[in-house]
């Protein structure tokens, strides 16, 4: 790949209480990429992006390195969020322009048409009074995706982010996901679906604790390396 | 024709007449101005709990600044402050380095705290210097009590003004808040938001006492999140609760000579009850909409 890198990762290791969930991964994501992290259940996939986002402290010789000037957004897992608080859907689309209005900063009109913009582009047009409460899972995802839309980063991580959800959903994210790496943005997503792979991600990193492999996803998604994978997780 | 002379004694008679009712009536709303929607946040953060432990771990602290210079309001605020301020960083500093979660060690921390309190005034004061500090007296509010609650309430609901924003993102999406970190470090709003509560505990203390001062502060909260879909509108509900509960408990302890601090926690508990009944999250309007979904 010619791309300059977005995220490059030198020997990255974390570990939880001395185990480490994840050791001496090492590589880049190229600026425009579109990847996918698969691997078996406990691979450190999350771990990985959360190590990315800056959320787990690595090991002392583990280096991320990250173009400063690239705007990095994070979705973790769905589950993170307490759906029973009382906010509105815009409200919470709003959230994805903290690092502009601070916590004092006004919210201007022009703000506030992004968020109408972007509810509409995930198919939530008219929800912004409704509480998250009221939300299904997958309007819910809609609304973070909402919020994604609204960050405009250029380096997106996404955690999961078609667990929980229906298919219809599914299919609408993924789109917005192509259209993302239309706009030459860099995505890294944690998905579990090989065929979802297969069909919408041109990269692929496998991982189980360690990098299996990491690629054009069509030479990382070989039998040889899947049993790779599964045997290696399966290791105490 | 005789409804109003006796609303009026019923009502309003004790206010007027009496300076002592007046004052403990003005302490009364204002703590339920600023404590009741603390309380609103407590429960959304799922630290319910942590409002009983602070309230319980300021009362070492009261009971030195009473060892120190008796009933004095000064200095038992200034102790109960340093404590429960001591306790909230120790709380957030175990559940912020440790894998303990927050409640067990506050669990630990306020029956503790609870047992030194206790030992500390039995053994300077008399039985009424205890029970006075336990359940208050909101009868007994003097100036300088007064000029307490009403500078914490003041400075609380100007606090919560301004750190609503990043408090309200802190608590729905803590993970939200430290990926995308801009100006002030997320564990900020946290012990900020800590802070607050303790200082409106100790502004309680006088007129609640140490124990019953978080009543006022968790009971409305926790009814009126069943009223009302949107967090303003809670807080407004919680304040107006605890507002309300304020006024019927003195005039209730007025009329039936009971303890005050205990009767308004006790009208607080009553509205809770009514809320559990008829407020839309509640348990008739549930029943009600099940029956007709049936029919």
């Amino acid at each position: 790949m010619s791309a300059l890198p977005a995220i490059s990762l030198h020997n990255l290791t974390v570990s939880y209480r001395q185990h480490p969930a994840l050791h001496h991964v090492s590589g880049h994501f190229a600026q425009g990429s579109l990847t996918a992290v698969i691997g078996p259940n406990g691979a450190g996939k999350s771990t990985l992006l959360k190590g990315i986002a800056g959320l787990v402290p690595l090991d002392r010789h583990a280096r991320i390195e990250r173009a400063s000037e690239l705007r990095m957004a994070y979705l973790p897992q769905h589950s993170e969020l307490d759906r029973s608080f009382p906010l509105e859907v815009r409200d919470c689309v709003l959230m994805g322009l903290w690092t502009q209005t601070g916590a004092w900063g006004r919210v201007t009109p022009a703000m506030l048409a992004r968020v109408d913009a972007a509810l509409e582009a995930v198919g939530l047009q008219g929800f912004g009074h409704r509480p998250v409460g009221t939300l299904s899972s997958g309007q819910l995802q809609r609304t973070l995706f909402a919020r994604l839309l609204v960050q405009d980063a250029q380096i997106i991580l996404l955690d999961e982010p078609f667990n929980a959800v229906d298919s219809k959903t599914t299919a609408s994210l993924l789109t917005l996901v192509q259209q993302w790496h239309r706009q030459g943005r860099t995505v890294v997503a944690v998905v579990h679906d090989d065929a979802q792979v297969r069909a919408h991600f041109p990269q692929t990193l496998l991982l189980a604790r360690e990098c299996i492999a990491w690629g054009a996803t069509t030479e990382v998604l070989t039998h040889e390396n899947l049993a790779r994978a599964r045997h290696m997780a399966a290791l105490p | 024709m005789n409804v109003l002379p006796v609303l009026w004694d019923a009502l309003l008679s004790p206010f007027v007449e009496f300076a002592f009712m007046r004052r403990a009536l003005v302490a009364t709303l204002a703590l339920a101005l600023s404590a009741a929607p603390l309380g609103v946040f407590l429960t959304l953060r799922r630290m319910s709990l942590l409002g009983d432990a602070l309230s319980h771990a300021v009362l070492p602290g009261v009971a030195i600044g009473f060892m120190v210079s008796g009933l004095s309001l000064t200095a038992m605020a200034i102790g109960g402050v340093l404590a429960g301020m001591l306790v909230a960083g120790v709380a957030g500093a175990v559940s912020r380095f440790t894998t303990l979660k927050e409640d067990a060690s506050l669990a630990a921390i306020y029956l503790v705290a609870l047992a030194l309190g206790v030992t500390l005034i039995a053994g300077h004061g008399t039985q009424l210097d205890l029970l006075h500090i336990l359940f208050g007296s909101a009868l007994g509010v003097d100036a300088s009590g007064l000029l307490l609650v009403a500078g914490v309430a003041t400075a609380s609901v100007l606090a919560l003004a301004l750190m609503y924003r990043g408090l309200v993102l802190e608590t729905f999406d803590p993970v939200f808040l430290s990926a995308h970190r801009s100006g002030v470090p997320p564990w900020m709003w946290q012990q900020g938001f800590l802070m607050l509560v303790v200082l409106n505990l100790v502004a309680g203390f006088q007129t609640l006492g140490t124990l019953m001062a978080v009543g006022l502060m968790m009971l409305p909260a926790v009814s009126a999140r069943l009223w009302h879909d949107t967090l303003p509108a809670q807080l407004v509900n919680a304040s107006a609760q605890a507002a309300l509960a304020g006024v019927a408990g003195l005039l209730l302890s007025y009329h039936f000579d009971t303890p005050s601090g205990p009767t308004i926690i006790g009208c607080a508990g009553a509205l809770y009850a009514t809320s559990l009944l008829l407020a839309p999250g509640g348990w008739l309007p549930r029943w009600w909409a099940t029956a007709h979904r049936v029919a």
